[in-house]
């Protein structure tokens, strides 16, 4: 594949470039503040799940936006924030070889063994 | 893979209807398409916030200042949702703020429209949100993954601008004789305005027929004017009040109602910068930009100071 037309990111959504690191650049005004992923629990035993992005010059203050932004309407009972340049994303070009080998395994599928009628629920 | 057959695997994800996403291939047009529409997109919510604002500090008593502060904090969110889409694609916030700041990059010529009067919160809420809800709504569907995510979590919250706005106008419109005046002039100044929200006639617009084809957008300019010309002919007659329009008629034949024409002229005037608040509007953002300067450094000052500190410890 010719490379120019291609556009390598590495961290999760958020283009390499403008990832927010503060080791690239010198955290200042002019250079912006790093951007944080946001991730909300929604209520107590689910999942925290990702909600989107903002960007925030430490964790406390991303915590404080993450509520203002992401949880106007008890969204949520309680948030994580990670600097997205921390996040590692698989290669979408490698989807092909990377995902589809599960795909002809279908006895991993309870529905692949057939069962007479009497055995109920298993 | 050349770039032709880049091009039609993705045009056969689109017609697919698979999504695309921030990492996934994409033609460059496709991409200056999506950073054009959602910064835009985003700079109308931050611009929207100021005619609001605007009666914050008059709203006529505590419960309609407390519901106008929480729609004018709901639009910066909405705001912030945009912008971070945006940033997926790889422009950077603080050029995209930049670009606002300088008058490149455009926004929503509504909102360069005055609010003289309190009637005005109740006609912006009914007619302009209305107005944006119908173009969102289609936009939870737009074929960007992070669009259409930040698309449907300000849907969930942009229906309560709308009817907030509706039910202001609905008191009014069963108040005193000044009352229903002010009502009825509010819809009088804001209709026409509204209707230019959708952009030039699809026999005019330059962006729409690659966009459709994209599934950016899937509703043209003129089908969305006419759901909202359908759908605000009906509620007016809820509140007794009249459009300014004397050619609106239902249309037996085309199960439509008929309006007349916008005046287009001034449609590009206020698009070219010459509408009634435009400089005023430009001139907010970048006193609020300038006059935040401090903040941000100091904030930014602190967080090194911090991680500084933590570092000595460790």
């Amino acid at each position: 594949m010719n490379p120019c037309f291609v556009r390598k990111y590495l961290y999760g959504d958020i283009p390499e470039e403008t990832g927010g690191s503060t080791e690239q650049q010198p955290t200042s005004a002019a250079a912006g503040w790093p951007l944080w992923e946001v991730f909300i629990r929604s209520k107590q035993g689910l999942d925290h799940k990702h909600a989107g992005s903002l960007r925030a010059a430490d964790a406390a203050m991303a915590i404080e936006n993450a509520r203002d932004v992401y949880t106007r309407r008890q969204e949520g009972v309680s948030l994580w924030v990670v600097e997205s340049k921390f996040i590692h994303a698989s290669n979408p070009d490698d989807a092909e070889s990377f995902y589809t080998p599960a795909e002809d395994k279908i006895y991993r599928h309870p529905t692949f063994y057939d069962l007479p009628d009497e055995v109920k629920h298993m | 893979m050349q770039l032709h057959d880049l091009e039609q695997a993705f045009q056969d994800k689109i017609d697919q209807e698979t999504k695309i996403e921030p990492r996934d291939w994409m033609p460059e047009a496709y991409r200056k398409t999506n950073v054009r529409q959602i910064s835009q997109h985003a700079h109308s919510e931050i611009v929207g916030m100021l005619p609001e604002g605007n009666w914050i500090s008059r709203a006529p008593s505590l419960k309609r200042k407390a519901i106008l502060i929480a729609k004018v904090q709901d639009e910066a969110g909405h705001g912030l949702y945009l912008y971070s889409a945006a940033e997926t694609l790889g422009t950077s916030r603080d050029q995209m703020i930049d670009d606002l700041n300088s008058g490149k990059a455009k926004y929503s010529s509504i909102f360069n429209y005055p609010t003289l009067t309190w009637a005005d919160m109740g006609a912006v809420g009914w007619l302009v949100d209305g107005a944006a809800i119908l173009n969102q709504v289609m936009l939870c569907r737009t074929s960007y993954g992070p669009y259409a995510r930040a698309m449907v979590r300000i849907c969930k919250e942009e229906s309560f601008h709308q009817r907030q706005g509706f039910e202001s106008l609905l008191v009014m419109s069963k108040g005193t004789a000044e009352q229903k005046a002010m009502c009825q002039d509010a819809i009088n100044r804001w209709w026409w305005p509204s209707l230019m929200m959708f952009g030039p006639k699809d026999s005019e617009s330059t962006n729409s027929d690659q966009s459709m084809k994209w599934k950016i957008k899937r509703k043209t300019n003129d089908e969305l004017r006419q759901n909202f010309v359908d759908m605000i002919a009906v509620q007016i007659k809820l509140l007794g009040m009249t459009l300014p329009d004397p050619d609106l008629k239902w249309n037996e034949a085309r199960h439509h109602y008929d309006f007349g024409e916008i005046n287009w002229e001034e449609f590009w005037n206020v698009v070219k910068g010459n509408g009634p608040c435009n400089k005023q509007r430009l001139d907010a953002r970048r006193k609020a930009h300038e006059e935040g300067a401090w903040v941000r450094a100091a904030a930014s000052a602190y967080a090194e100071k911090q991680s500084q500190h933590q570092q000595k410890v460790a």
